[in-house]
This record gives C-alpha cells, sequence and structure tokens, in this order.
C-alpha cells in the first residue's frame, strides 16, 4: 500500500502464481495468436475455412476469458492478483525482462471487453466482408489485433506491454489500410503509424526511465519503489506516458489520425478505433496509478488535455456529415470522458473503466450499425444521402437507436450511469471542470441526435439505384447483443459493484461528496442533455436536408468539417519545418557528406593503385618484400625491446 | 646406451593417428585398387577417418582433465611433444569438420561433367596431346585424397605442437602436400602450376626464416621445449638480442603462414590458381591451424615475453588490414578479391590475438582473447568454405567464370546462388544477425579490453572499406543495370555434395549469427593453453 495525504491508498502490485484455471492465461492470447499465424502463413490453402476459424479462436478466448472471470469472483478480494511467468523473455545486463502475465480486476474487464465485443465484431465480419476476395487475411489481421491487444492487458511488465502496444499499432496500420488499393486508406494507414510513433516514443522514454530509476519495468518493482523517487521524476514519467496515451488514444494534440482511420473497413472502426484499442491509453492511465497518484502535475495535465479533447471531437461530430466520420470525433470525445475520470484519481479510475466498458458496447453498436446502413447504401458513408432508412432497415434502426439512447445519457440506459459518475466526480473534484463535463454531455446529446435524424428520419434523399435492405442476420445478431449490452451494461454499477471490484486495482478513494446531491445533478444532465436534443430536432428534424453541404455556413462549422484544423496545425507546425529539415539535410548529404565520403574511396583507391604494383607476379620481388618485412620485424623487436 | 620407450598418451591423440592411418592407406589404396574404383574407395575412406576422428576429438573434449588453477584442461603428452588441451581439441573440432567439407568440394563431379575439379594426368605438360588423351578418357588424379589427408594431418599436429621442432614437422607436413595440390587444376593449368611454384619457393623461403628462428631460440634457451623456454624467457637468462631475433624470425614463419602483410602476397596468386575447392580447403584450413600454433607459440613460450612482441604484433595487424582491404577494392577477380579479403581477416584475427592479457586483469565472464580467435575462426571458416563452393558454381564455357564482368547480373539469372553468395560476402564484411559480426566484435573487444585502441580504430575503419568491396560485388549481381558486355556466367547445378556443404555453411554462419551464446560458451569451455 502507498499511503496519500488525504486518506487514500493506491494498492501495490503484488500477484500471487497462477494455479488451477490460471495456468492457462497464456491461451487467451495464444487462440488468437495461432489463428493470425495460421491464415497469414497458410495463404490461400485456408481461404475457405479460414474466417469461421479466425472467428471461432477468439470465441475460445471469450470462454476462457469468462471461466477465469468467475473463478477470480470466487477469491476474496485481496487475493485477486495472479501472475503467471511464461520464460525469460530476455536478460542484458541488469535488466531481466520475463515474458509475464498478470491477471487480476482490471485485466479481467478488459480480457472479458476484448474477447467478447472482439468476438461479436468477427461474427459480424463474416457477413460484412463476404463479397471481399482478401476475406481470410481480413481474418488473420483482427485475430493478430485480438492477441496483441490481450498482450497489452495481460503484461506484467511495461515491456510486455510495449509489445501489444506495437502489435496493436502494426494490425490497425494493416487493417485501416486494408483496402490499400484506394490512395486515401493507404494514406491513412500511414498517417495513423507515423502520429502513432509520437505517441510510443514518449511510452518508450518512459520505459527507458523506469528501467534507470528502478531498474526494472515490472509493475510488482516500479509500484514498490516509486514513492522512493521524486517528485520532479515521477511527474516527468507522468507526462511522458500520457503522451503514450495521447497518441494510441487519439487524444489533443495527437488525435489527427483518427478520422482518416475511417478508411479501414467498418468492423475495424468498430473493433480498434472504438471498442478497444483507442482505449489504451486509458488503460495504461488507470494500469500506472502508482505513478499518476504520486505525481499531481501530471494528473492535472491529463485532465486539460480530456477536456479539450471532449469539445474537438464534439466540434468534429457536430459538423462531419460522413457517418463514421462523426462516431470518430464521437469516440474522440467519449475517451475524452475516460481520460478526464482516469485524471481524478482513485475517485474516478474505476468510472474511466466503467465509461470504457459501456462506451465498448454503444459505440461499437453504432459503428456495426453505421456498417450495416452503409452495406445496404452500397457502401455510401454521406449521411446527406440518407434519410428514412429506417424503414428499410428496423433491425439496425432499433438496435442504433439503442446505442444512440445509451450515448446520450438517456435515464437508465447504460451510459446514462457511466456518464453520470464522471460528472458527478468532476463536480466534487471541481466546479469549472465538472462543468465542462456537463456542457460535453449537451453537445454530445446535439451532434448524436444530428446523426440519428439525418440518417433515420427527415426526407428520403437516396442517390438512384440504391435500394436500402436489411442486413443477413449474421450482422444483425451481434447488433442484437450490443444493443441489449448497451441498454443493461448499467447493471455493473448496482451497489456500487465495479467501484469495490477495481478498488484492490484502482485503490479506495476518500469519499468527497460533490456540491449538491447526486439525484440534482443527474436531473440537470439530463435536461442538458435534453436542450442539446432539442436544439438538433429544430435546426435538422424540422427541416429538409439538403442533398449538398451547404457552403455559406458560420466558420464555427467550417472549422468543424475541417476536424478543427488539426491538419493544418500539424501541416503548418510539424509537417513543413519537417519537409524543409529534410530538404535541408538531403543537401547537407550531397554536398558535405558524400564530398568527405567520396574523398575517402578516392584515397583508398589511390593507395590500392599504388599497392597493386607490388603485386607484380614475380616470385623475386614477392621474396624480397618477405625479407624486408623480415627485416622490419626483427628491426623492430629490437628497437622496442634494446632501446 | 639405454633406450627408453617413450610414452604415448593414445588415449588423447588417436584421432590424430586414424588421420594418418587414413592417409597412409590411401597411398596403398592408391598402388592396390583398380582404378575404377579408387574414385569411391578413396572418398568413403577420407570421408569415415575425418568422421572417426571427429567423433575422437569431441569424446576426448569431453574428458580432459581440469588443471591446477582451473584456467586450463588437458595434457601435455608424447614425451611433450604434443598438447592436448582446450583449444587443441576446439581447433581439431573445426579443422575437420572444415576438411569434411573440402572431401565433400573435392569429390564433386558433376560440374566438370562427371570428373573432378582436378587435373586428368599431373604429369602430362599443358596443351599436349598427352593432356588431351587424359582428359578424353576421362583420367583423375585420386591421389588428392590422401594429400589431404596429409595435410589435415599436418593442420592438426599444428596447434598441438609443444616443441619447436614438432612444430617444424607439422608445418611442413600440412604445406608440402599443399604445394601439390595447388598445382593440380583442371583447367588454366599453366596459372595453377605457377601458383604451386609460387607458393613452393616462398614457402620454403620463409620456412628458412622459421628454421633459423628455431636455432637462434634454442641457442637461447638450450631447449625446443615450450615450458622450458618459457622458464628461460622469464629467467632472463642469456642473450636477450638471440632470444628477440629468434623470436622474430619465428614469427615470419608463421605470419607467412597466416598471410599477414608483408608476408601476404602469395596468397591472391595462390588462391587463384589453385583448385577452387582447394583454396576452399586451404583458405579455412591453413589459416585456423596455423593461428592455433601462433597462439601457443607466443602465449606459452613467450607469454612473458608479452610486452616485447605485442607492439610488433600491432604494426602487422594495423598493416595486414590495411593491405587486405585496400587492395581489395581494386580487384576484378572474384577468388583474388576473396584472397584479400582473407588476408584482411588474418589482420582481424591478429587484432584478437594481441587482445591477451592476464587471467586476473579480466572481469568475470569477460571474453578472453582466446576466445575470441576460436569464435571467429570458427566463423570465418564457414563463410569461406561457402563462399568459395558457391564460386565453383558460377561457370561459362571455359570452366569457372571469376572475372567480375561476368557475374554481372546474376542475381537475376540465379537469385538462389547470388543471394547464398551475398550472405556469405555480408558475414565476412560483418553485418550483425550474421556470424562475422559476432566474430569482429569479439576480437575488437579484447583488444580494446587490452587497450590496443589504435587497432581497433584502425580496424574499425578497414572494416568500413572492406564493406565497399564486399557490398560492391552485392550490387554487381542485383543492381547493375544493362546489359552486360561479353559472356555471361550461369550457374551450373551442382551436386549434393557441394550444395551440402554449402548449406552447411550458411546455416552456420546465420546460426552462430543469431545465437552465438552456445559456440562462444564452447570456446569459452577451451580454457587456456596448457603451459
Amino acid at each position: 500500500m502507498i499511503a496519500l495525504h488525504g486518506g487514500e491508498t493506491i494498492p501495490v502490485v503484488d500477484p500471487t502464481s497462477a494455479d488451477g484455471v490460471f495456468s492457462l492465461l497464456w491461451l487467451i492470447i495464444a487462440l488468437p495468436l495461432a489463428g493470425a499465424a495460421i491464415l497469414l502463413i497458410g495463404g490461400k490453402y485456408t481461404d475457405k475455412w479460414g474466417h469461421l476459424l479466425g472467428t471461432a479462436l477468439p470465441i475460445g478466448s471469450f470462454v476462457l476469458s469468462v471461466v477465469m472471470f468467475f473463478s477470480l469472483l470466487g477469491r476474496a478480494d485481496d487475493d485477486r492478483q495472479v501472475s503467471q511467468h511464461l520464460y525469460t523473455w530476455f536478460e542484458v545486463g541488469h535488466l531481466d525482462v520475463g515474458m509475464d502475465l498478470l491477471y487480476d480486476p482490471l485485466s479481467a474487464l478488459f480480457l472479458l471487453l476484448i474477447t467478447g465485443v472482439g468476438s461479436l465484431i468477427h461474427v459480424y465480419s463474416i457477413g460484412y466482408m463476404s463479397h471481399d476476395p482478401r476475406r481470410r487475411r481480413f481474418f488473420g489481421y483482427l485475430n493478430l489485433f485480438v492477441s496483441a491487444m490481450l498482450m497489452l492487458v495481460l503484461a506484467e511488465n511495461y515491456l510486455g506491454l510495449f509489445l501489444g502496444w506495437e502489435g496493436v499499432g502494426l494490425a490497425s496500420y494493416l487493417l485501416i489500410s486494408f483496402w490499400q488499393h484506394k490512395p486515401s486508406a493507404a494514406a491513412a494507414g500511414k498517417k495513423a503509424f507515423v502520429i502513432n510513433r509520437v505517441g510510443d516514443m514518449g511510452l518508450s522514454l518512459a520505459i527507458m526511465m523506469f528501467f534507470v530509476l528502478f531498474g526494472s519495468t515490472s509493475f510488482t518493482v516500479i509500484s514498490e519503489n516509486v514513492a522512493n523517487a521524486s517528485e520532479t521524476q515521477v511527474t516527468i514519467l507522468g507526462l511522458l506516458l500520457l503522451v503514450g496515451a495521447c497518441g494510441k488514444s487519439a487524444q489533443f494534440p495527437l488525435q489527427a489520425w483518427l478520422l482518416d482511420a475511417m478508411e479501414g473497413p467498418t468492423p475495424v472502426s468498430a473493433l480498434i478505433h472504438a471498442a478497444t484499442m483507442v482505449t489504451a491509453g486509458v488503460y495504461l492511465i488507470v494500469r500506472s496509478n502508482f505513478v499518476f497518484e504520486l505525481a499531481p502535475h501530471a494528473q492535472t495535465a491529463v485532465v486539460v488535455v480530456a477536456i479539450i479533447s471532449i469539445f474537438w471531437g464534439a466540434w468534429i461530430g457536430c459538423a462531419k456529415d460522413d457517418i463514421k466520420k462523426a462516431l470518430a470525433g464521437s469516440t474522440m470525445s467519449q475517451i475524452g470522458y475516460m481520460m478526464l475520470a482516469a485524471g481524478l484519481g482513485v475517485a474516478g479510475y474505476a468510472f474511466a473503466i466503467f465509461h470504457l466498458l459501456m462506451h465498448g458496447f454503444f459505440k461499437a453498436n453504432m459503428f456495426l450499425g453505421a456498417g450495416s446502413v452503409m452495406h445496404g447504401m452500397d457502401d455510401d458513408v454521406d449521411m446527406r444521402h440518407y434519410g428514412m432508412v429506417r424503414k428499410a432497415m428496423p433491425i439496425t434502426y432499433l438496435t442504433f437507436a439503442m446505442g444512440y439512447l445509451a450515448i446520450i445519457g438517456f435515464p437508465g440506459f447504460s451510459g446514462f450511469w457511466s456518464k453520470d459518475k464522471i460528472i458527478e466526480t468532476a463536480l466534487a473534484d471541481n466546479w469549472l471542470v465538472g462543468l465542462c463535463a456537463l456542457l460535453g454531455a449537451g453537445v454530445t446529446g446535439f451532434y448524436m441526435t444530428r446523426m440519428m435524424l439525418m440518417t433515420f428520419f427527415t426526407n428520403k434523399r437516396w442517390e438512384k439505384d440504391v435500394h436500402p435492405h436489411e442486413s443477413p442476420s449474421v450482422m444483425t445478431v451481434p447488433l442484437i447483443v450490443l444493443a441489449a449490452l448497451s441498454v443493461l451494461g448499467g447493471v455493473l454499477i448496482l451497489n456500487d459493484w465495479i467501484v469495490d471490484f477495481l478498488a484492490p486495482v484502482t485503490g479506495v478513494g476518500a469519499h468527497e461528496d460533490p456540491p449538491l446531491p447526486a439525484l440534482v445533478i443527474s436531473i440537470i444532465a439530463v435536461c442538458v442533455v435534453a436542450v442539446g436534443v432539442a436544439l438538433a430536432w429544430v435546426l435538422i428534424g424540422k427541416r429538409d436536408v439538403p442533398r449538398e453541404a451547404p457552403q455559406d455556413v458560420s466558420f464555427v462549422t467550417r472549422a468543424g468539417r475541417e476536424e478543427v484544423y488539426g491538419n493544418l496545425i500539424n501541416d503548418t507546425l510539424v509537417v513543413n519545418p519537417g519537409r524543409h529539415a529534410v530538404a535541408g539535410s538531403l543537401v547537407l548529404d550531397d554536398k558535405v557528406v558524400d564530398g568527405v565520403l567520396t574523398g575517402g574511396p578516392m584515397a583508398v583507391g589511390a593507395l590500392a593503385t599504388v599497392g597493386r604494383r607490388v603485386q607484380n607476379g614475380y616470385v623475386r620481388s614477392y621474396a624480397l618484400s618477405l625479407l624486408a618485412g623480415t627485416l622490419i620485424v626483427v628491426l623492430a623487436l629490437l628497437a622496442v625491446n634494446l632501446t | 646406451m639405454d633406450f627408453v620407450k617413450p610414452s604415448i598418451e593414445y588415449a588423447e591423440i588417436w584421432p590424430l593417428l586414424v588421420i594418418f592411418g587414413v592417409a597412409c592407406l590411401g597411398v596403398v589404396v592408391e598402388a592396390f585398387v583398380p582404378r575404377e574404383r579408387r574414385y569411391l574407395v578413396q572418398t568413403v575412406l577420407a570421408a569415415l577417418g575425418l568422421v572417426a576422428a571427429l567423433v575422437g576429438t569431441i569424446m576426448i573434449a569431453g574428458e580432459l582433465d581440469v588443471l591446477g588453477d582451473g584456467q586450463a584442461r588437458g595434457l601435455i603428452g608424447v614425451e611433450g611433444s604434443l598438447a592436448i588441451d582446450g583449444p587443441t581439441v576446439f581447433l581439431w573440432g573445426i579443422i575437420l569438420v572444415f576438411s569434411l567439407g573440402g572431401v565433400l568440394l573435392f569429390a564433386e563431379r558433376r560440374l566438370e561433367g562427371g570428373v573432378s575439379a582436378f587435373a586428368g594426368q599431373a604429369a602430362a605438360l599443358p596443351g599436349t596431346e598427352a593432356e588431351r588423351q587424359a582428359s578424353t578418357r576421362g583420367l583423375e588424379h585420386t591421389e588428392v585424397y590422401p594429400l589431404m589427408m596429409f595435410a589435415v594431418f599436418g593442420m592438426m599436429m599444428f596447434p598441438a605442437a609443444n616443441d619447436l621442432l614438432t612444430l617444424f614437422v607439422a608445418l611442413e607436413v600440412l604445406s608440402l602436400p599443399l604445394y601439390l595440390l595447388c598445382g593440380l587444376a583442371r583447367r588454366r593449368r599453366l596459372l595453377s602450376q605457377e601458383a604451386a611454384l609460387k607458393y613452393f619457393l616462398l614457402g620454403a623461403f620463409s620456412s628458412g626464416f622459421f628454421l633459423y628462428g628455431v636455432a637462434l631460440v634454442y641457442g637461447f634457451a638450450g631447449s625446443m621445449d615450450y615450458a622450458d623456454i618459457s622458464e628461460a624467457v622469464s629467467n632472463d637468462v642469456g642473450n636477450s638480442t638471440l632470444l628477440l631475433i629468434g623470436l622474430g624470425m619465428l614469427a615470419v614463419g608463421l605470419l607467412f603462414k597466416v598471410g599477414a602483410a608483408p608476408f601476404h602476397n602469395w596468397t591472391p596468386d595462390v588462391y587463384q590458381g589453385a583448385p577452387t575447392p582447394v583454396t576452399g580447403f586451404m583458405a579455412a584450413g591453413t589459416k585456423i591451424a596455423a593461428f592455433g600454433a601462433l597462439m601457443r607459440l607466443f602465449y606459452v613460450a613467450f607469454g612473458s615475453e608479452r610486452w616485447s612482441w605485442q607492439p610488433m604484433l600491432w604494426v602487422i595487424a594495423i598493416l595486414t588490414m590495411v593491405v587486405g582491404a585496400v587492395l581489395a577494392v581494386v580487384q576484378t577477380d572474384m577468388k583474388r578479391m576473396l584472397a584479400y579479403s582473407s588476408v584482411a581477416h588474418t589482420g582481424f584475427l591478429l587484432t584478437g590475438v594481441l587482445g591477451v592479457q592476464q587471467a586476473s586483469q579480466l572481469s568475470d565472464g569477460e571474453v578472453t582473447s582466446m576466445q575470441a580467435v576460436l569464435f571467429y575462426l570458427t566463423t570465418y571458416g564457414f563463410a569461406m568454405i561457402g563462399a568459395f563452393a558457391v564460386v565453383t558454381l558460377v561457370r561459362d564455357s571455359g570452366g569457372e567464370a571469376t572475372s567480375f564482368a561476368r557475374w554481372q547480373g546474376l542475381g537475376k539469372r540465379s537469385p538462389l546462388v547470388a543471394g547464398l553468395f551475398a550472405f556469405f560476402l555480408l558475414s565476412m564484411a560483418g553485418i550483425p544477425l550474421t556470424a562475422g559480426f559476432v566474430g569482429k566484435w569479439a576480437v575488437f573487444t579484447v583488444a580494446l579490453s587490452a587497450g590496443a585502441w589504435p587497432v581497433v580504430i584502425a580496424a574499425i575503419l578497414c572494416s568500413i572499406v572492406a564493406v565497399f568491396f564486399y557490398v560492391r560485388v552485392i550490387v554487381l549481381m542485383f543492381f547493375v543495370e544493362g546489359e552486360p558486355e561479353g559472356e555471361v556466367a550461369s550457374v551450373t547445378r551442382p551436386s549434393i555434395l557441394t550444395s551440402a556443404t554449402i548449406l552447411v555453411g550458411l546455416a552456420a554462419t546465420l546460426v552462430l549469427g543469431i545465437l552465438p551464446g552456445p559456440v562462444l560458451t564452447l570456446a569459452a569451455h577451451a580454457g587456456e593453453f596448457v603451459r
């Protein structure tokens, strides 16, 4: 236990060795990894059944995760950390890194989310990708992603986490640019990769610093010793981890890749860029709670980044006509909420994870719903070409509506509980932060209602020859399951279950009363959301939506369409100076470096031409050189030793 | 006069005797077995002998006794003339492995259309009717196998020799068969015979120096035995000028064998002229044996006089690396280029040799000079045999095409073979993930820890130059655009014999690059010389 001022404590990581069913922990990662290996190495021989195998293996992992989850529940509260040492990964000098896995309440919940939602999305993909000639490869990449993500959340040390971190980055890159024949998809993959490098650099610097400070990268060792480090050191660590988290979770200022990432197939957007991978940053911060709790300044930075991201994403969501990009803006905004909660410390960690899970359900649901709509609309993503789809696709409509009600926080739905808790905690911490969170909820209500209306209501604006139809049941069944989860997910908060469950990881907070009673806050939040919804109804629902996006719009809308000039900012601040630096270094390379280097070979060449003359092929001159050499050797020996 | 029966430790030296026996038996086979059956009998005999000796070596390696301070294992046997210790058996092991590769290359008959790479009738003058007849009758010399076995016998004895006379005998036993083998090429016979004669003349010349050195050192120490010499040196009896001149002359004889500058001139001519299988065998085997002998002589007999010979080796090492790397840059013949590359490798190996330190000066687990050189020799041998084996495959109408111009665009015509060759070259250049990198790293480390940083800087600069000429060949094979002028070479499909040699070389080079640990441990386990 590390005691903090104010009576809060955060537990150190102190797992027991895995036994019983937990000794199968490695299998959870290995199953999808084997799938990826078989599908990617097996090549066309696995075309026929590859998608079925690729779906079965994550389901296997899900079953194992469920079994382990209940076994964990069967244990005492203080005995819920289990670790498994697989093998020594590498050992260099004093750095001894084991391939160790850690199973605790936090990773247990993540396992359920990743394998559960992941399996549903695999099932959905069977239908969604049925006409794609490279479906088998798609499933290979998806399996690779799942295994890497599981590695990320199961690792017992930062290097193992980093392995998964890079693995999901790779899978994300491969899947964003899956339709590589489209230049925009290829460029999007590259962009995601490059921007993620910035974040990864932060994480890898943090790992190096862990090693320098604590001689280890293991959570167990670091959490035990972190209190010995100075506050400055811990703050730097926290900021570096935050940079890493921003990159992966598309938080300001590393958010620009997420919207482009929507070039990937929609199941990818649902699984990787909504439900799981992008939440890895939140996981990183919650997992590193032992660092952040000792670095209040870093926590403040997390909160600031989170609030900027909430509004930045929401702004984009309000203005985009591309349904996937609007959802992506919303994802950024919702992850902002999770980061906010994580930045609030012990009081907020559990709610961050709670919102993360709920978001995983309803956002995956809505992305898959959007995919279903696109499937019916000949892959058109422009909401201005939708309208009245609810008649043609009733199941998609209903399930989407469940997701919609969940995300805006309609009372009783999952999002209501999770967002409400975050607003409440934020208000208790700082009224300004709380106000921002509250306002963000209203904007969410606005942009989600706009999307709902433009897609499923209002006038028909379909392209010619488009005949929307309901998707096959292999796609709608996952939608229904996810819709059910979106509605009912809130049960996890009953009796503060999730808070208590996560307490062995996140610690127990000193209870701080919010400035207003919880019920009042909830009512205010619902009212704010209602205002947002009403505004959307007045502005969009009551008018005809034009097929072409109007151009004479306010600055606010234009900025939103341009993703709040994120790309412009990157170009001006980084890309263009970078280009100039590259051009400059090219000139430097051509003129200076090459000049020096061509001088070297010329000298060598000249030397060689001289040396060659000795090698004239005559034994007599060879013998002479032998004799001369002997003289040199003998004289050198004498000169060195007899003087 | 009393005659005392010498005590001979048969249990420890029997691999040596097996090789010698097989060589003698080979001579008998030549006399009594009909000509058409000799090929099969000789190859099988040689291969079995080598395998038996290898098995014996491994068994002996496991049974050597640990001596006194635990640094060394083994014994000095045969009345003090042979030292069977860790380094000896390690060197025996790799010499035998590379000799097996040599036998396989010698036995290759598919490349020349049913005959070996050796002259049909060595006694027939080039260009005469007799030569034509010999070649139309499909004659071939199976004497090469006993000759080779005698050379292997010499190579094994060389690093084990523990007195100066045995050392000299081993030197000659190893050299004489090689002189002959060099002159036996089937094609370009004049070049081959010229090479043999040059090698012989220069070899004889350097042996003269060596023998004179033996005499002078005997004059100083009053004994041929390494242990006695060492004692005399540390007690500083007698005339040290005598010792230093003798030491210098002994060094010349050995440096000639390893091909260090300025005693390297024979290398390119001989490597080019000799039949390529012989070149591969000799490049690997001679260098290993001679480095073993060099280290034993310098470490054991003159170990306490380290400060007097280390500066000399510094100079020789730098000179050798510079000459090898620089001259290789302007070569246009593959075999000559590889010859200069082997000169450069000699320089790198000397860098390892001069990095010797007292065991007490080394921190725990640090790579020793011995370990580094042994490992380097292993990686070098695999890459060299593999590279020369590939050279035997690349042919045009006139036999092996060794000129660079012929190799242009080989990567497009035969990507597999060109890729293998490129891999061996990269290993020789010391690119990470190949064995050569680990070898270079090891020798540089020991030299640096012994304070020889000027040598290491020179070595690094020479490595950079070396990368240039290795990569030039890769560029030539893969990246040169446009039609080559004149005839180009193509790859002839070899039999399993050559393929196996290449594959073993490839596998070893790759494995030693990625997982050097086991062999490094083995080399460390070899320990120090017995004294």
